[in-house]
């Protein structure tokens, strides 16, 4: 039987960033900033939510989607503070996708949500290849996990719009070099922010509530 | 390490090209994957053996194309492959880099009969 060779240059990951796209569409309509929380497991990810949501009301409606392996712990952290919040479970997978987040706007009240926190599954590697439908990426690195991360999982920080190196109040106790961290990440992402924050004591949280504030007027201001 | 949803893409892409063709069988997929995109060649090779099993697709050997990472140095200008774990340019040593390549990730093309 005669063989024939079609030519089809056609990217893997393209139908999820079609339906990336829509879910963005989707949340433009109604004014929703939606942040990609990236980071490795233990990082601070639903610290950093949990005082975002608390550092932001009642002027900012917060709704999170939480993604996990397993458990609701992260959702039930969520619920006691009066948020909307939708857990994903994800048995075996590594990382959130379109889809999923599609099928969590389908659950929300996204007529009354002004700021959307997707806190992805803790892994440096695949959340940074997976478009969700966000407006921006923040990324946590913690302290423990040492500053040459960016060497080792380059995509995860040339993707973020902003990095917080969280766990700031263990720097007497470590190794790790801030500076020699920031020429690293700036050198690979020259556009981004990096912040260094303390989920645990609320140090220098400031400067993300206010970036979050910046970036959420700036969609209001795109979409009203 | 996401190697499940990458393969049911590459299945999916290629049952769809090969329809619209249309074509009895796949026999050959060439894929594009960078080295940075952190994908395993064995490791697709094996979830697709599970999930094209009764489909056209099912003997189709995977060919792997895996450019390897190539970086941009923003200050001089240099194009270098990294050694190891080292990014910095080695004309100018600085870490001014922008990835040029290795990040690909595309059905490049497949054979049907």
């Amino acid at each position: 039987m005669e063989v024939k060779v079609l030519t089809i240059a056609e990217d893997i990951l393209g139908a999820n960033k079609e339906k990336a796209r829509r879910n963005q569409d989707r949340l433009d309509k109604h004014g929703i900033l939606t942040v990609n929380v990236m980071s490795s497991p233990g990082a601070g990810k639903t610290s950093l939510i949990l005082r975002t949501i608390n550092g932001l009301k009642p002027k900012t409606r917060v709704a999170v989607i939480e993604g996990d392996v397993a458990s609701r712990i992260d959702a039930d952290k969520v619920h006691q503070q009066g948020v909307p919040v939708i857990q994903i479970n994800i048995p075996g997978g590594c990382h959130l996708d379109a889809g999923m987040t599609e099928n969590a706007l389908n659950n929300l009240p996204l007529e009354e949500i002004d700021l959307l926190l997707i806190e992805n599954v803790g892994n440096l590697i695949c959340p940074a290849e997976f478009a969700l439908g966000e407006h921006k990426k923040v990324m946590l690195l913690s302290l423990p996990e040492g500053d040459d991360k960016p060497y080792k999982y380059p995509l995860m920080f040339t993707e973020a719009d902003i990095v917080l190196v969280n766990k700031l109040d263990l720097l007497p106790y470590l190794d790790f070099n801030i500076t020699a961290f920031s020429q690293a990440v700036t050198g690979l992402n020259p556009k981004v922010k990096i912040s260094p924050v303390s989920c645990k004591t609320g140090e220098g949280l400031e400067t993300w509530f206010s970036w979050l504030e910046d970036e959420i007027r700036k969609m209001k201001n795109r979409h009203s | 390490m996401h190697e499940l949803s990458i393969t049911k893409s590459i299945l999916s892409i290629t049952l769809e090209k090969a329809k619209a063709v249309p074509a009895n069988k796949i026999t050959k997929i060439n894929l594009t994957i960078g080295e940075l995109s952190g994908i395993v060649d064995d490791c697709v090779q094996f979830y697709f053996d599970i999930i094209s099993k009764d489909t056209i697709a099912a003997e189709a050997s995977l060919s792997f194309h895996r450019p390897p990472t190539k970086l941009h140095c923003r200050n001089c200008g240099t194009t270098f492959t990294p050694d190891n774990l080292n990014w910095a340019c080695p004309n100018c040593q600085e870490q001014k880099i922008e990835i040029i390549s290795g990040r690909e990730c595309y059905v490049e093309s497949i054979e049907v009969e």
